[in-house]
């Protein structure tokens, strides 16, 4: 679904991200790990079309995306989303789902005039849609609430949601379980389990493991700007280079418990 | 009795052409974050377009003296006022948004000074005079043809507000808010910022440029003193005060401030000795600032709120 070869970002005399080649099979949920400063959302950024790498190549579904732009690979069915959740705040939670899908009618202004009746079928077929995506990430009783009253929780469902408007092959996913609640977070989790079931392939960047082992396989490992391995969640668990990464050398049998 | 009727009908019709500018405002800086401080500049270039489309032939001016009727006037206010957002939005639009808030006040001045300098064109100092009134001369009365002058403007006051609705209150709307509330989500979710905020600027400033042929040809006269910085300051606070990202509140903002600004001149001016005469318009100006600071403190979304559902069918039932 995803491949990247031999991906390199340099900024200023740094770096960032040294040469990392790897694959996202379609149907996966793929997890990438790493402590801070591996590289890991850096790679996102490049994948996401945020800025473009320094070398390497990316492709999506067959079609090279290096050097394609944020608006350009949305259209092409990848989607982020941000670490910290950036609603659309004085806009309500349904209206914020329902701006995502790409040349509505109503978008040129002067259609605004003259085609009042497309527009309106438009709204409501979006409306619909947007509804029943709040309805799978039980929001619907906030749909007419301004979305900047939810909580951070609520606006980490509100970014997954807004992904989801736009029909998306592969979503790529910024720490979708910081700074959420225990409840919460395994409402995310079945979430994007149930998603994965539908066919959509996840790549997800997290640092609380109990949900990267219960969730993502297989799991990326990233280190210092370099593929340090990948394997299931058995294999990078057991893995000495992982825990080394993790914990900086002394390995001992608590380090293990704790990372496991 | 017929004295009040003419002053109230002569009131209600300058209020329009504020209203219908800080309708103008709203698109840009109520629902798209547009920081125009150059409305003056879009109001002139309107009233000049149209005095010249309209105006007299003058025996000192290369063109003019066209002598057209008077909606061409008004559609030629529109398209040149809109051709002059489209240039500078065109430059600024792109950058960090403290660009169009400079360069929009160089423009506001500097095109004070081309109608102050330019005298072949605008007569300068001078100013062009005898413009032709829309709708006078159907009757003998001048309380007729100013109350025919009203309707005409509310009636294009409705046409603009109606079309100004169905602009934002559509998915379009949808993005300019967006773009106002997080330009960079906004484009991560495919949109493209540039062009929408470029529209609303050039919509709003066309609009700003068909209130100013309103005022010029309402007059018959206008000249470089008409068109002074201070007028862009009103209509922001028109807009604040009566709602900002609510059309009808700009337009209820433009009745209220220039009512009260009005009021002030005639209850200033029998307070204040005649010899007090030059500092009266300081104490209006500083009174305008006062209504200012008091809205920001204690309704600081105006007299009617933003709406927050923006489109007719984005509810819930």
């Amino acid at each position: 679904m995803l491949s990247i070869v031999d991906l390199v970002k340099d900024f200023g005399g740094l770096r960032a991200v040294d040469g990392v080649s790897f694959e996202v099979g379609q149907g996966t949920i793929t997890g990438l790990i790493g402590p801070n400063g591996a590289g890991k959302t850096t790679t996102f950024n490049m994948v996401a079309g945020a800025f473009p790498p320094s070398g390497g190549s990316i492709r999506f579904d067959g079609t090279d995306i290096t050097s394609w732009s944020a608006h350009q690979t949305f259209r092409e069915g990848l989607v982020r989303t941000f670490q910290i959740p950036r609603p659309f705040s004085r806009m309500t939670v349904l209206e914020n789902l329902m701006m995502v899908p790409q040349g509505q009618i109503g978008e040129r202004f002067w259609n605004t005039w003259f085609r009042i009746g497309a527009i309106r079928a438009e709204e409501r077929r979006l409306r619909d849609k947007a509804v029943e995506i709040l309805d799978f990430l039980g929001l619907t009783r906030l749909g007419e609430e301004a979305a900047g009253n939810l909580s951070g929780g609520q606006m980490k469902l509100l970014e997954l949601g807004r992904a989801l408007m736009s029909d998306p092959k592969m979503i790529l996913l910024d720490e979708p379980g910081a700074g959420i609640n225990p409840t919460l977070l395994g409402e995310i989790v079945d979430r994007i389990a149930e998603l994965n079931k539908r066919g959509i392939t996840f790549l997800i960047i997290e640092h609380n493991m109990d949900m990267v082992m219960t969730l993502c396989h297989p799991i990326i490992v990233m280190a210092s700007g370099k593929l340090l391995m990948e394997g299931s969640a058995d294999e990078v668990q057991t893995d000495s280079r992982v825990l080394e990464a993790f914990l900086g050398g002394a390995v001992d049998d608590d380090a293990e418990a704790t990372v496991g | 009795m017929e004295a009040y009727l003419s002053t109230i009908i002569f009131f209600l019709i300058f209020a329009s052409f504020y209203s219908l500018t800080t309708l103008g405002l709203n698109l840009q800086w109520g629902f798209t974050g547009l920081f125009n401080v150059g409305i003056v500049g879009f109001y002139a270039i309107g009233a000049y377009t149209s005095a010249i489309l309209t105006g007299p032939p003058y025996p000192d001016t290369l063109i003019g003296g066209l002598g057209l009727w008077f909606p061409i006037g008004f559609i030629g206010a529109m398209v040149t006022s809109g051709i002059a957002a489209l240039i500078v939005g065109f430059i600024t639009l792109r950058l960090r948004e403290d660009f169009l808030a400079i360069s929009t006040f160089g423009i506001g001045l500097s095109i004070q000074l081309v109608a102050l300098n330019f005298e072949s064109l605008t007569r300068g100092p001078n100013g062009m005079y005898s413009l032709p009134r829309p709708l006078s001369g159907i009757s003998e009365s001048n309380l007729v043809d100013n109350i025919l002058y009203l309707i005409l403007c509310l009636a294009i006051i409705g046409a603009v507000y109606w079309a100004f609705e169905r602009m934002v209150r559509s998915p379009w709307g949808r993005v300019l808010r967006a773009i106002r509330e997080d330009e960079t989500a906004s484009a991560a979710l495919g949109k493209n910022v540039f062009a929408i905020r470029l529209q609303s600027f050039v919509v709003g400033s066309a609009v700003m440029g068909l209130a100013g042929a309103m005022q010029g040809n309402f007059i018959g006269f206008i000249s470089p003193q008409d068109f002074l910085p201070i007028f862009t300051f009103q209509v922001f606070v028109m807009l604040i005060v009566g709602g900002s990202g609510n059309n009808m509140g700009a337009l209820l903002g433009g009745l209220v401030v220039w009512g009260l600004w009005s009021f002030s001149e005639q209850v200033i001016g029998a307070v204040l000795p005649a010899t007090f005469n030059t500092e009266a318009g300081a104490v209006r100006i500083v009174l305008i600032g006062l209504i200012l600071a008091l809205a920001l403190l204690y309704r600081p979304e105006g007299i009617l709120r933003e709406k927050r559902i923006v489109s007719r069918e984005a509810r819930l039932s």
